[in-house]
Order: structure tokens, then C-alpha cells, then sequence
């Protein structure tokens, strides 16, 4: 048998696997939204861009769209500053820096529906940690601590700085890659050159992380934009839909609701920013190849 | 020489207070399930209380509630069970089609490499509307199987992708020694090539356990039942009864649940990175 053909054999049942399990119900997924499924109903019927229409009609959704922007926007300034400010910090060995490194991970490590179950608590209504300090600080007066899950702007920010507690660790790893690939002497020279610490990292260090900074900031994108976890356990989306995001707004539609058709319609639009990443991905990838 | 002497101890004091601090901010949640696991009830609800320390003896009385009154071990089994399952399917498919593409096709093997990573990035929350209606279709809703037939959508991209890698790291040449001594390609790749590949395996295996355990939206929409949950979402959904929390019980569980995955993460973490940074780090 010719290389060619022992190989074609050896990928193809992954590929087929994949196509089947993700394949498929991607483009299901387009097929339902113009169709009118429901959990329970057996046939289907062609309705055009009928569920786009309701759904674009619907302010729960419009309201969805904005905080998924908002949630994801918020997120990544947060992480790409935190993260770059820690890989710095982190990229020298220095003593007790294993056991740094698995402080830090741990927010990524653990699942994400138990962290963001342990930051519930932390944001409790009456037992917040953080209100006791504030309270102990006398910054705020008893029982009037914020409700950091009960007033909209306040749920925003937590459901965002929770995101980012989770994300902060996987983009820190990544640039810290990207870090130690750099060659020593090249900030070294630069140094020697006379260019001082602010220059060398600005002119120097920044600009030669950029092809890794770019590759953590679209996985993160990715990862954010299309998460509901930290949202569904920490607000249910809630109050007033103020946290709803697109994929946890799909889960309410389309699962609790039943109604396959209108939940199928909301995914679809993460579909354009999914598009957006693959190709700047793709570019990143080949660029490589050809480097 | 004194100022560069100040500015050293300055450069020293500015690095550790940032690696403080983002200690502090990354890993106090897990400080705080630890405290509130061993709190009695009373010091845990006594606003005034200082929460930091314990202001009455630790207990057991949580972990005992976990450990006898819930499904928390049933739970743990789920996922073992699921975990194991998956591994092996993933194994079973990534492996030879990892070979395959690294070796085995050339220029074009490699962009279809790329191109089933690329799946990777279509998330759970696209999916699982029509998923959950396929898995009706099929007759394993709210049954263990639904996930051992689902998650390797996830598992075997990127275990083919790091295996991928992996491959091209081995010299062609072993191979051919082998193959000039009578093994054909395939057996080369069983008898050799496999056996140098342990370390790549068992990262795959840890990762693809890792992501199994982790993984919430799939097993949120797709089991209904208490005791068929996965850990993830049983702690989280089904510990809370109505509306009240028993807090020490759900931070036991989060702990020791996620440190084990932790430990094991670290072990395999720089193979793991290599695979997310597409090639964009030589």
C-alpha cells in the first residue's frame, strides 16, 4: 500500500467521527433556524427568515447581543493587560516560581461551573466576603453592602471579572511562551545600545510578543464569546436579563423553552465572529508555515 | 553604583508585589472553599464573625453530609466512567490519524491538520440544539452514552493536533532503519513509533480526561436525572435544594474535585501550551 493510501486510512475515521459529531449538527443548526422545530414536534416546515425576524424583534435579544459585547470586550481588556503584566513578571526563574505557576493556573485548571460556583459564594448577598471587608473598612454601613448579583451594572462587572479570573491564566501561559522564545540577546544588545527598560519593552520585548499576543487574545475571544457557564451559574442571566448573553440566551429558548428553531436562530449569531477568528487564525498558522 | 544598587531592590520589590498579588487574586477562591468546607454552620452564618480564620473548632460535618447524603460519589463515578470511555475513543481515532497526517501526506496532511483543529473552535453552545435532538433521535437523552458520544468532538481535534506535532518531532529515519530491517510502514508505526510515543499519549490521555471533567453545557442539556449527572454540573445544579446553598458541603466538593485536576494539569502543562500556540512559537 503507497504512503498515500495507508494514511488516507489512518485519518479518515477521525475526520468521519468529527464531521459526524460536529459536521452535522453545524449545519443542522442553520437548517433548524429557518425551520420551526420544536422539542417535542416530529415534522418540519420550511419558514424562511422567520425565527431572524422574531428574534431580532425581541429586546431580551437585542439586550443580548449588547451585553455579549460588552461581556466580551470587557473581558479581553482586562486579561490582555493582567496577563501581559503577570508574563513579564513570570518570565525570569526566580525561587518558588513552580509553586507560583500552580497558583496560578488554578483558576483555568478547575472546572469552570465549580469556580464559578466558589465565586457565588464569595459574591454572596449577606455573606460576601468582600462586604465584610468593606463593612470591617467602615466604607460601607452594615446590611448595606452592594449586591455584586442583584443590580445590573454591579452583576455586569462580576460576571466580566470572573470571566477574566478564569481566562487570566491561559493567556498568561500562552505569552509566556511567546516570552521565552525570544532570544536574550536581542533586549540585551538593546540595553548595551542605551535604550532604557520602558524603551527596550515597548520597542522591543512588546512588539516581538505580538504574533503570541494575538494568538491568546482570538482563543480568548473564542472562549468568552461562546461561553454561558460563568453567566448560567452565577446570574441565570439575570436581573432583568441585564447578564443575559447570546449562548445563555440560545440554552433558555431552545432547551428550557423548547423551542429548538428560535434557540438555533440565536447560536447562529456567534457563527460570524467564529468565521472572523478561523481566518485570522489560519493567517497566524500559515505565516508560521512559511516563516 | 548605590543608585543602580536602589534601583535594584526597587525592580525586586515592584516583581514580587505583582507576583503577590495576582496570586492573591487567582487562587483566594480556592483558599475560600477551603476555610468554608471545615467552618461550622454557626461560624460560617455569624456575620460577626471574622470570615478569615476559624472562630470555632473546623468540622467534618460538611464533607460527612457530601460524602453519605448526596450523590457527590455517584457523581465522581459518572465521570470516571465517562472519562475512561472517552479516552479510549479518542486514543483509538487520533493517534493513527495524527501519524497519518504528520507523515504520511505531506503539504496537504498538514492543512487538513489545521483544518480539523479549526473545529475545535465551534463551540458547545452552537451545537448542542441540534445535539440534543440527535441524541433523542438515537434514545440515549439523559443517558451516560449521549456524553461518551459527544465529547470527542472536542477530544479529537486537539488530541490529533498535539499528537500531530508530536510525530514530526520523531527523525523519519528511525522509521526507514525500521522498514529496511522488514517492518512495513504500519507495522513500523505499531512496533516503533508507538512505544517512543508513550509521553505524547499520556498527555493526550490527562488532557482529554481533564476536558471531559470540565465540560458543563453538553451535560447540562443533555441528562435530566440526579444520579446520571457528570460532577461538573451535579455539584453546581443538584446540590442546591430549592433555594438554599449548604456551602460547606458545594466548596468541599469544588476543592476536591478540582485540586487532583490541577496536580495532573501541571504535570503536562508546557506539552499543552505548545498545542495552542499553532506554530506562531518555534
Amino acid at each position: 500500500m503507497s504512503n498515500r493510501k495507508l494514511g488516507a486510512v489512518m485519518f479518515l475515521p477521525a475526520i468521519l467521527y468529527v464531521l459526524a459529531v460536529v459536521g452535522v449538527p453545524f449545519v443542522l443548526a442553520f437548517i433548524y433556524s429557518v425551520g420551526d422545530v420544536k422539542i417535542a414536534s416530529v415534522g418540519y416546515h420550511f419558514v424562511g427568515l422567520e425565527n431572524f425576524r422574531s428574534v431580532l424583534q425581541s429586546p431580551t435579544f437585542r439586550r443580548s447581543l449588547y451585553d455579549s459585547v460588552v461581556f466580551t470586550v470587557g473581558t479581553q481588556i482586562i486579561v490582555l493587560v493582567g496577563s501581559t503584566i503577570l508574563a513579564l513578571a513570570l518570565k525570569e526563574h526566580f525561587r518558588g516560581r513552580g509553586l507560583v505557576r500552580f497558583l496560578i493556573l488554578l483558576p483555568w485548571v478547575a472546572p469552570v461551573s465549580l469556580g464559578a460556583i466558589g465565586w457565588k459564594w464569595i459574591l454572596d448577598s449577606l455573606y460576601s466576603v468582600i462586604n465584610w471587608v468593606l463593612i470591617a473598612l467602615h466604607l460601607v454601613r452594615p446590611f448595606e453592602g452592594p449586591m455584586w448579583l442583584g443590580e445590573p451594572s454591579l452583576a455586569m462587572m462580576s460576571v466580566i471579572g470572573v470571566e477574566s479570573w478564569r481566562l487570566l491564566p491561559f493567556s498568561t501561559v500562552i505569552l509566556l511562551a511567546g516570552l521565552t522564545a525570544i532570544p536574550r540577546d536581542i533586549p540585551e544588545a538593546a540595553a548595551v545600545d542605551g535604550a532604557g527598560f520602558w524603551r527596550t519593552m515597548f520597542q522591543i520585548t512588546i512588539p516581538m510578543m505580538l504574533p503570541i499576543v494575538n494568538v491568546a487574545v482570538l482563543f480568548a475571544i473564542i472562549f468568552t464569546f461562546t461561553d454561558m457557564t460563568v453567566v448560567y451559574i452565577l446570574t441565570r442571566g439575570g436581573p432583568y436579563d441585564t447578564t443575559q448573553v447570546l449562548p445563555s440566551l440560545a440554552f433558555f429558548t431552545g432547551v428550557l423553552g423548547g423551542d429548538l428553531a428560535e434557540g438555533a436562530a440565536i447560536s447562529i449569531f456567534l457563527v460570524p465572529l467564529l468565521m472572523a477568528v478561523a481566518y485570522l487564525m489560519l493567517r497566524v498558522a500559515h505565516r508560521s508555515e512559511v516563516a | 553604583m548605590v543608585q543602580g544598587r536602589g534601583r535594584e531592590i526597587l525592580g525586586k520589590l515592584v516583581h514580587w508585589s505583582i507576583v503577590v498579588v495576582f496570586c492573591v487574586l487567582l487562587a483566594f477562591p480556592f483558599y475560600w472553599m477551603l476555610i468554608t468546607s471545615f467552618k461550622r454552620t454557626g461560624d460560617l452564618y455569624n456575620l460577626k464573625n471574622n470570615p478569615f480564620v476559624f472562630n470555632e473548632k473546623p468540622t467534618l460535618e460538611h464533607l460527612q453530609l457530601l460524602f453519605h447524603d448526596t450523590l457527590y460519589l455517584r457523581w465522581i463515578s459518572n465521570t470516571a466512567f465517562v472519562g475512561a470511555l472517552v479516552v479510549l475513543i479518542t486514543l483509538l481515532l487520533s493517534v493513527p490519524a495524527a501519524y497519518g497526517l504528520a507523515r504520511l501526506t505531506g503539504r496537504w496532511g498538514q492543512r487538513l491538520g489545521i483544518g480539523i483543529f479549526l473545529t475545535y473552535l465551534v463551540p458547545p453552545t452552537l451545537l448542542f440544539l441540534p445535539l440534543a435532538r440527535l441524541v433523542a433521535i438515537l434514545g440515549v437523552q439523559d443517558s451516560l452514552w449521549s456524553l461518551v458520544l459527544v465529547y470527542p468532538s472536542f477530544t479529537i481535534p486537539f488530541s490529533t493536533w498535539l499528537l500531530m506535532g508530536f510525530f514530526k518531532s520523531i527523525p523519519p529515519e528511525l522509521e526507514d532503519a525500521a522498514m529496511v530491517d522488514g517492518l512495513t510502514r504500519f507495522g513500523a508505526f505499531l512496533k516503533l513509533v508507538i512505544p517512543i510515543s508513550v509521553s505524547g499519549i499520556l498527555t493526550v490521555t490527562i488532557f482529554t480526561f481533564t476536558l471531559v471533567t470540565q465540560e458543563f453545557v453538553y451535560a447540562l442539556t443533555f441528562i435530566s436525572s440526579e444520579s446520571r449527572q457528570m460532577v461538573g454540573v451535579g455539584v453546581p445544579i443538584f446540590l442546591v435544594r430549592g433555594d438554599v446553598y449548604y456551602w460547606g458541603s458545594l466548596m468541599a466538593a469544588c476543592l476536591i474535585t478540582s485540586l487532583p485536576i490541577a496536580l495532573l494539569y501541571n504535570l503536562f502543562l508546557d506539552r499543552f501550551i505548545a498545542g495552542f500556540t499553532v506554530g506562531a512559537v518555534k
